[in-house]
């Protein structure tokens, strides 16, 4: 028995998740006196993932699995759990992984916890600790069923390197024409910009930067931080910004390492899309704002003043330290 | 086109969350219930399909008495008629197995539900349905058309959003962007006085068992306070900001 991962990668390259959820899947198997095996669908360089501690990996190589599709990756993550006997398998939480894993649970009759948030509080019972409630609480949760599906979130235990001896062996799981009955027509990515999904830092802007004609010093401090831009719901429903960047309870979830909102003052909904971030700088002119309660480090000021010269001391930080 | 929008009967998102009996149960006292925000966009969007296509919109909530007044404010937005699953959700699989009974027994052609309830956050009601059932299923849906049995839509995905080409009958995790918020509906007086008159019935669950449980439930420890910066200090914050925190 050994636990089972599902790697994503996007265009043959390894998705830092999946780095995230090898470190975690080692940790968990070390525990049970087990080992790691990752199933992996057109990835190149697999051997990046035993720098994780994956033991095993099954490649899947197919042209019908070029893109992402729901239905014939949970069949696949089915089928390599089968053939590997696995009672344990860990998703990440990115859109992809999201959308596959209640499929998943289904086709192994497994119980599944998702936006879990640490290694298991017990594993006998199986417990996990996951996010309830839009962030504002946990929820510890207990698994029942034999197999069990986890979704890992993301942040939220880190890459750790743990090197071990990997051996590859060429997956062929059958696909059958039903799991390509929802077929992808086109795709629109938005190009040269770090998006939230992949961010570490997130710069994002309220009503308080008064106009979009305002973005430029915040797309300026995301560029030097390599940081992906976002905005609050009031500033997405004006118009000012487009919606995919809305983080909020209704909009995306943020959990990246950094987050800086500049000019939003904190409602209860914003602060729980965003709650999961581990380190929040606000930058807002009322010292009053609810946000401060919330943050790690705050500047209270004119974001008009602040920002760009923050800006000047950041790039001068990462000139000296690149 | 029968549609079928499945609510979730959640705390408002403003809500205050506490938990009591040990934090073995939230804690319902003075929270206001609500339909879950992303229902509610795919309730618009059903809304929609019967105004412009003639799709026949049911609401259907898994839940006790205590949910009929979210039913019955789905029903005054312009639902046709409400089912209850007269049970306790007691986790995702034994939800989404009381709902897969009542599409396979109503014959829906299209089912929505919110991609994630905000109570929960479980994010699998939705597409263990479609496990359940074997029906076509679009995650994280933020737009819809359907010409006779043939779907076009779009979902999120991480940095853009996709075009599929699908077909009836399909289940759907929605989200904003299936209307905007602007375009959201509220029920108006003629809408409340005729959703008295429509049919709210109760069906008695079928036996299912739940693979998970909430055991416990944590409140996240009470943070430090802020350390605040003036304008005339920001060497010292990016100096903590690499130091103290390790973020840059």
């Amino acid at each position: 028995m050994s636990i089972l991962i599902y790697a994503e990668s996007a265009e043959g390259k390894f998705k830092k998740v999946a780095f995230e959820l090898a470190s975690y899947a080692k940790k968990v198997a070390g525990d049970l006196g087990t080992t790691v095996t990752a199933v992996t669908v057109n990835a190149g360089n697999i051997s990046e993932l035993s720098k994780y501690g994956v033991d095993k990996v099954l490649k899947v190589n197919s042209d019908k699995l070029s893109g992402f599709n729901a239905k014939a990756y949970a069949d696949v993550v089915k089928q390599a759990a089968e053939k590997e006997n696995v009672k344990l398998v860990l998703l990440s939480s990115t859109t992809d992984s999201l959308y596959m894993a209640p499929l998943v649970a289904v086709a192994l009759k497994a119980g599944y916890a998702s936006n879990v948030v640490g290694l298991p509080v017990s594993t006998s019972p199986f417990q996990v600790k996951r996010n309830a409630f839009s962030n504002k609480a946990f929820n510890i949760t207990e698994i029942a069923t034999e197999v069990k599906v986890l979704g890992l979130a993301k942040n939220s235990y880190g890459v750790y390197e743990n090197a071990s001896s990997l051996t590859e062996e060429d997956f062929n799981p059958s696909l059958n024409d039903a799991d390509f009955s929802v077929k992808v027509e086109s795709t629109e990515k938005t190009t040269g910009k770090v998006t939230i999904a992949d961010a570490d830092i997130v710069v994002s802007g309220g009503r308080g930067l008064k106009g979009p004609e305002n973005w430029g010093m915040l797309e300026e401090m995301a560029s030097v931080l390599g940081a992906a831009t976002a905005c609050s719901k009031p500033v997405s429903d004006l118009g000012w910004r487009p919606h995919s960047e809305h983080v909020g309870q209704t909009g995306k979830p943020v959990a990246t390492n950094l987050y800086i909102a500049v000019g939003i003052s904190g409602a209860i909904q914003h602060i729980a899309g965003i709650n999961s971030s581990k380190v929040k700088l606000v930058i807002n002119s009322d010292a009053d704002a609810p946000f401060f309660k919330v943050a790690d480090y705050g500047v209270v000021g004119d974001a008009f003043e602040i920002v760009p010269k923050l800006t000047e001391k950041l790039k001068a930080f990462k000139a000296q330290n690149s | 086109m029968k549609i079928l929008v499945c609510i979730s009967h959640v705390p408002d998102t403003t809500s205050k969350i506490n938990f009591t009996n040990g934090d073995a149960e939230f804690d319902t006292n003075g929270v206001q219930f609500v339909i879950n925000p992303n229902d509610e966009f795919g309730l618009t969007r059903a809304i929609w399909f019967q105004e412009q296509q003639g799709a026949n919109v049911t609401v259907v909530n898994v839940g006790g008495a205590d949910t009929e007044p979210t039913l019955r404010k789905a029903l005054a937005i312009g639902a046709n008629e409400a089912i209850r699953v007269n049970a306790n959700p007691t986790d995702g699989f034994f939800v989404a197995t009381q709902l897969a009974e009542v599409i396979k027994n109503g014959g829906y052609d299209l089912v929505i539900a919110g991609k994630e309830s905000l109570d929960y956050n479980g994010g699998m009601v939705p597409g263990m349905i479609a496990g359940l059932l074997g029906y076509n299923f679009l995650n994280s849906c933020i737009g819809i058309t359907v010409d006779g049995n043939a779907v076009k839509a779009s979902r999120e995905i991480d940095g853009g959003k996709e075009t599929v080409s699908t077909s009836l009958p399909l289940i759907i995790g929605g989200q904003k962007g299936l209307v905007e918020e602007k375009d959201l509906r509220i029920p108006n007086m003629r809408g409340i006085m005729t959703a008295r008159t429509k049919a709210l019935t109760i069906l008695e669950p079928v036996t299912a068992s739940s693979e998970t449980k909430a055991v416990k439930f944590e409140k996240p420890a009470p943070k430090s306070a802020v350390k605040l910066y003036t304008v005339d200090q920001l060497d010292e914050l990016v100096n903590a900001l690499h130091n103290e925190a390790k973020v840059i």
